[in-house]
């Protein structure tokens, strides 16, 4: 994950990516997903690849991952923790799970622990709504989460 | 025989702890050597009983819950695969207040079958309306789902028969159907609990929606936070494809239609039908202007049908039963059924499927049995983040698009979040204007500036700084974002805001301490 990856290589491993998709109709969301599932993060590296491949110019390419939240332009932490912050949680009291966690990891909304452990990101909506408030970690979902619940999440991290 | 254990693997049963209980139903089967399968069924919608294990004895299912996994080896030892007496024993499933009283018609298999059993799926009448369908012509079927009264689920409400009417009667050489299962409104899991639930119905609507329109290629465009929803729906394409359900001959007719399942990449505005188009086409999710129709111009420029989740998922039972059947559900212009989700500080939340026309205290209050925390309802927003705040004085308003219209509010995708008496509605506003800032595509003046300026707005009369001029600033601001702006974000936005200073003003006056300081 960390490995350092050459210019080259990013182009090499994308191709493929991009060649195993460009049939489908309107393929520039699934390659993009492809791409960070498997760098995880959409290099900057990539673009003109990806532009090149699907005709496209480079800026239309930018304005396209930077468009949606979920494309990141550096790697996560080896963990993710979204926290919904949307109205049905609020209801629950998920202003004060999110403070809980900013005190627990030391970071705020966006940012990665020190280790590179974790990264905190608000979600809005998990759907998650009647068993608020709701969490997300690398894709395990959790309800009804207190400072307790929460508390052992992060505890249970590999760090 | 083999006793049946019913573990649900809806994500929300999920997040409460649903796969650590079917493990130790696994281990504590096995340890005891007994004649006994789980099955990993959707959710009943009852998310306060959740994880709700359910036993299929000659009584019929009898449910327990919620369930932990350290309830597991007590549940065994109190005879539950007889449907034993246990604390957490509720009799059976069907007999549960909550699920008797209602109507599903949409939702009647969600929570009852293996989601990707085909065999369940026809056991419980599965592929009946997909097979009436093929034996009827395009208008038939188009007429069939006109005169049934269906509109729109997702929100706007425009009636369904009348949009597939309009892609049938278009010359194209290719048409989609495109299913918007980008169900970001906060309260709202109805789409997730189908796809999660029962795929089989969606896939069975979005096929008739083909076979009426003549498309033969539809997407289902979901959300990237819906990870659970996206992998049963992929799985349950490929077990249809296999069947010869999807495919170049539909069930063995002249009809092909095949589907992809498309994932979102975290926009809320996405689940606006142009944007989402734009997003499909692997575009920035920038909102169209309209005219041109999707129904004309949709995906690729070609003919479009954009139906949300639960428009296509009543199709089925509409085509199996008839229109007068669904018909006679309801009220006014509102026919059929609606499946209502209760969300937020409430004590039984879950999904409520039933006709139109119940007041909005009737659901909160006796369905939902008032709020979680115990304390008094504040308010509730019904439709999501750009619905209206309703106080109690509104809670005879009648579940109805026009009802709830006629009071500044909408139903939008039927997502009621309950607020007790700790909520500060000037903070919720102020939320609002912030999400749509956040979210705004940007391509409308209203929407991209309105919101960010409502958010400063906001922050002045939390800060007592010229409260009334600022009120009447906000006010005019959402005025403008309403006739303003290009589609339902900058232009409902004003819903929430609006409403909860109307209603609520004593939470809109000025701070008495930053009074005196000045």
């Amino acid at each position: 994950m960390n490995m350092r990856i050459s210019a080259g290589e990013f182009t090499e491993r994308s191709l493929q990516i991009i060649r195993d998709l460009k049939h489908l109709e309107g393929p520039m969301l699934p390659i993009l997903h492809a791409i960070q599932a498997e760098f995880g993060y959409v290099p900057e590296e990539v673009k003109p690849v990806i532009a090149s491949e699907l005709n496209l110019s480079r800026a239309e390419v930018h304005g396209v991952v930077t468009f949606y939240h979920e494309f990141r332009d550096h790697p996560a932490g080896r963990h993710v923790l979204k926290l919904c912050r949307a109205e049905a949680c609020q209801s629950m009291g998920s202003d004060r799970i999110a403070d809980h966690a900013r005190q627990l990891l030391g970071i705020d909304f966006h940012q990665t622990t020190l280790d590179g452990a974790v990264t905190l990101e608000p979600v809005y909506c998990l759907g998650l709504c009647a068993c608020a408030p709701a969490a997300m970690l690398d894709g395990e979902v959790f309800g009804r989460v207190d400072e307790l619940c929460l508390s052992e999440i992060v505890a249970g991290l590999n760090r | 025989m083999t006793v049946t254990i019913f573990v649900p693997r809806d994500a929300a049963a999920l997040a409460l702890g649903a796969e650590k209980v079917a493990n130790a139903i696994i281990a504590e089967i096995a340890a005891r050597g007994l004649d006994a399968k789980v099955v990993r069924n959707g959710s009943r919608g009852m998310f306060w009983l959740e994880p709700l294990i359910e036993v299929s004895t000659e009584h019929g299912r009898i449910a327990y819950g919620p369930v932990k996994a350290g309830d597991v080896k007590g549940l065994f030892d109190s005879g539950f695969l007889e449907g034993g007496q246990h604390a957490l024993h509720l009799g059976p499933t069907e007999d549960i207040p909550f699920l008797r009283q209602q109507t599903r018609l949409t939702f009647s298999r969600c929570g009852v079958t293996d989601p990707l059993s085909l065999d369940d799926y026809r056991h419980y009448q599965g592929l009946k309306g997909l097979e009436n369908a093929i034996a009827m012509t395009r208008a038939e079927i188009v007429a069939q789902v006109t005169d049934s009264g269906l509109r729109g689920r997702g929100g706007a409400g425009f009636p369904t028969g009348i949009k597939w009417k309009t892609v049938m009667d278009a010359a194209a050489s290719q048409k989609y159907i495109v299913c918007n299962a980008d169900e970001g409104d906060s309260a709202t899991f109805a789409d997730r609990m189908i796809m999660e639930g029962d795929p089989f119905v969606l896939i069975e609507g979005m096929i008739i929606a083909g076979i009426a329109t003549g498309a033969t290629k539809g997407y289902v465009y979901t959300r990237s936070e819906y990870p659970h929803a996206i992998a049963t729906m992929r799985q349950a394409v490929e077990i249809a494809r296999a069947a010869g359900i999807l495919g170049p001959s539909v069930m063995g007719s002249v009809h092909a239609f095949d589907m992809e399942v498309r994932s979102g990449a975290g926009a809320y505005v996405c689940g606006e039908e142009t944007s989402l188009l734009n997003s499909l086409e692997g575009k920035r999710g920038i909102v169209r202007a309209k005219p041109p129709l999707p129904a004309l111009q949709g995906f690729l420029g070609r003919p479009t049908v954009v139906n949300n989740v639960i428009s296509l998922a009543s199709v089925p039972v509409i085509m199996d039963r008839g229109a007068a059947f669904y018909r006679d559900f309801g009220m006014g212009r509102s026919r059929g059924t609606i499946p209502i989700q209760i969300a937020g500080n409430v004590k039984c939340g879950g999904l409520y499927e039933t006709a139109f026309g119940l007041s909005l205290g009737e659901i909160v209050d006796h369905i939902g049995g008032g709020t979680a925390t115990g304390r008094p309802i504040k308010a509730v927003q019904v439709g999501g983040p750009l619905g209206a705040y309703f106080p109690r004085a509104l809670f005879d308003t009648p579940f109805d698009y026009e009802a709830f219209a006629a009071r500044d509010g909408l139903i939008g995708h039927a997502g009621i979040t309950v607020f007790d008496d700790s909520a500060d509605m000037l903070k919720q506003a102020r939320f609002a204007m912030e999400f749509c800032a956040v979210e705004s595509c940007g391509k409308c003046t209203p929407c991209r500036i309105g919101s960010t300026r409502g958010v400063e707005t906001a922050d002045k009369i939390a800060q007592g700084i010229e409260p009334e001029k600022n009120k009447a600033l906000l006010a005019d601001l959402c005025n403008t974002m309403k006739f303003g702006s290009l589609c339902a974000l900058g232009g409902f936005t004003p819903y929430p805001v609006m409403s909860a200073m109307n209603h609520f003003p004593e939470d809109f006056s000025p701070a008495p301490m930053v009074e005196a300081a000045e």
